[in-house]
């Protein structure tokens, strides 16, 4: 089958956080492409605004779920278009596409979750996927960094995090305004306040490069060896089968050999600028 | 270096060259060849031996590109020009999809073009890897390019062994050259008189039987291995291959790359030259009357600046950094992703270069002075 072509798909959902990120649920108007279309979180779709353009936008919702979520941040030409779609339109999908978590070698294990920046979207679904499937992970902690108080979306949802069983959830903030309770600082900082156990932890990490490369270094410094750091990463993508060209990240084709990179195999890439 | 001896050669006196091409014609092929055309020799559609560059030989340096008539009467001296076989297969341009819309949802058919099937003669051994390499990157990947795919079924390829080089070529330092040794249906080398004629397929044995070709006399053979052998160890461009690709992983942050890009002008002629390349865009074009649109596959280059955006980042904004994406690529990191080498020595990227910037001596600067 012709990976390129895209699927209708209904929006049946949208919630907005703000003006700049909508959730759309949308179900596959062929009901029997529905049961086949089978993802892992952390897994990707090129998403389609009919006649305008396709962006690659990470699922969020869990495998289980009988419809498939993207949280959207209204940044480019294609998203300005899908901002004005709502309940009952029509968008397209394909995929899924790229590399998953590692949640299957994190289960009985202690996670740890960095993200930094407006969305964490590419790894709330897997979050959400441990704490379905509470009983098989250790403890759970979620550190999550923005630069103005303003800019944290789902609190709700960091709330609901926290009030989980062996779990520690801390928000930080660099430009913090009056009312925000929370850390004040870069997410890095909250390293001082967390105990882990680098013999029996997984690190799940997703936000801006610069941010990834230092807490990968300072938590590498506590101990926690490169295999078991997992990255996400953001690049130009068109195709999204390894043939545009548009995504490596020196021999990695970040759709299909990425998006979620084990740190160890990127490594000498990732550290390069600019590459 | 001394080459194998290859499979039984027949002899074509160069008089019977049309009846190659008839034969192919006859076969129900479309006979693309090297034409001269704007002071250059590209591959384009031809129908009689008259048409090929007889007598034409080309020079070719960093920058430069030159062909001149000469009394040789040869037809295949010209060792190659801008264009590859990559756009017959990999179209510069084509439409993948074909969208309706409508209010309310949308329908996608596909647009796979159906091409007459199409022999190509003339074919350098450095262009048929470069088909190797796109068939592995468009046909023997997780998902096979339909379209790619629609063009690369029916081809055949009548290779020419080079006998001379250009000062641009290094394909000896690749092992792609210059004798075709595989992926042809027919492989010629060209005599004074003639053309030795091997075959590589069953098609090919099937075209040269029904040519009814006598055996090549020996002293003939001896010929060709000589001056294969000879155009091999005459080529006047080396690439050392030994150290890569780690030669140049290890030099990620080497100031060769700021240097070049002093010179470099990003304009993106190499990848536009360059057998190998295949980047491209995908994008739609919708019509104005917004019932439709076409989803457009065009090439594309890491030299242009959009090439690494996305909202509000650029991961390669310096020239300095899409160079080294390129070179990298090519030489290092493609033999991680497919295998074997992205460059296959037919030196185009040097000779098109508007400022003459030669990537063997890049890779040998690099080489020099490691960090």
């Amino acid at each position: 089958m012709n990976p390129l072509v895209p699927q209708p798909a209904e929006i049946v959902e949208k919630r907005s956080f703000g003006r700049e990120i909508h959730a759309y649920r949308l179900r596959l108007k062929d009901a029997e492409a529905r049961p086949r279309f089978d993802f892992q979180p952390g897994q990707f779709n090129m998403v389609y605004a009919p006649g305008v353009g396709e962006v690659a936008i990470s699922i969020s919702s869990d495998p289980e779920e009988e419809t498939i979520e993207h949280t959207i941040r209204i940044v480019g030409r294609t998203t300005r278009v899908i901002d004005r779609y709502g309940v009952g339109d029509v968008l397209g999908i394909r995929g899924p596409y790229g590399s998953c978590w590692p949640l299957q070698e994190a289960r009985w294990k202690d996670l740890v979750v960095v993200t930094g920046g407006l969305g964490c979207a590419p790894v709330s679904g897997a979050i959400d996927y441990v704490f379905r499937r509470r009983a098989n992970y250790g403890h759970v902690t979620i550190l999550h960094g923005v630069k103005k108080s303003t800019d944290l979306i789902h609190r709700e949802r960091f709330e609901a995090w926290r009030r989980h069983p062996d779990t520690t959830v801390l928000l930080t903030s660099d430009q913090p305004e009056r009312h925000w309770r929370d850390r004040t600082g870069v997410v890095t900082e909250l390293f001082d306040e967390v105990e882990f156990d680098p013999t029996r932890t997984l690190l799940l990490m997703c936000g801006p490069e610069v941010m990834l490369r230092y807490a990968a270094d300072l938590l590498g410094r506590r101990g926690l060896p490169e295999d078991r750091m997992y990255v996400s990463i953001e690049r130009n993508m068109k195709c999204a089968v390894g043939l545009c060209g548009h995504c490596q990240l020196g021999p990695s084709f970040v759709c299909k050999d990425g998006p979620i990179f084990r740190l160890s195999a990127i490594r000498r890439f990732f550290a390069a600028r600019h590459l | 270096m001394t080459l194998p001896p290859s499979g039984p050669a027949s002899f074509l006196p160069r008089a019977r060259l049309q009846a190659l091409i008839d034969a192919l014609h006859e076969r129900g092929y479309r006979v693309v060849g090297p034409v001269p055309r704007d002071g250059a020799v590209v591959y384009d559609e031809l129908h009689r031996v008259e048409e090929l560059p007889l007598g034409f030989r080309e020079t070719q340096a960093p920058g430069s590109y030159r062909i001149e008539a000469t009394a040789s009467g040869l037809a295949f001296d010209v060792v190659n020009g801008p264009g590859s076989l990559k756009p017959f297969f990999f179209a510069p341009r084509e439409s993948l999809l074909q969208i309706t819309l409508d209010d309310t949802s949308f329908h996608a058919e596909e647009t796979i073009p159906t091409p007459p099937p199409t022999a190509f003669i003339g074919v350098r051994a450095c262009d048929l890897a470069a088909l190797r390499a796109q068939d592995r990157i468009f046909l023997r990947d997780r998902y096979p390019d339909p379209y790619y795919a629609a063009r690369r079924r029916d081809a055949l390829l009548v290779a020419v062994n080079c006998t001379r080089s250009a000062a641009t070529c290094f394909c000896a330092s690749l092992q792609t050259g210059p004798e075709a040794t595989a992926g042809f249906d027919l492989a010629l080398t060209e005599q004074g008189d003639g053309f030795l004629v091997r075959a590589g397929s069953d098609t090919g044995r099937e075209i040269a039987a029904a040519l009814a070709l006598g055996p090549a006399p020996p002293e003939r053979v001896a010929d060709e291995r000589d001056r294969l052998n000879a155009c091999a160890d005459g080529m006047q461009r080396r690439l050392d291959t030994s150290d890569l690709p780690e030669l140049l992983y290890a030099n990620l942050e080497h100031p060769r790359w700021e240097e070049v890009a002093q010179r470099c002008l990003s304009c993106s002629n190499c990848t536009l030259v360059c057998p190998t390349c295949f980047c491209h865009d995908e994008r739609d074009e919708p019509s104005p009357d917004g019932l439709r649109s076409l989803r457009v596959r065009e090439w594309d280059s890491c030299f242009n600046r959009e090439h690494a955006q996305i909202h509000g980042t650029n991961f390669r904004p310096k020239i300095a950094h899409r160079y080294r994406q390129w070179l990298v690529h090519k030489l290092a990191s493609w033999i991680d992703q497919f295998g074997s080498s992205g460059c296959v020595g037919c030196g185009r990227c040097i000779s098109w270069c508007p400022v003459g910037i030669d990537l063997t001596e890049e890779v040998e600067a690099i080489r020099g002075t490691q960090t």
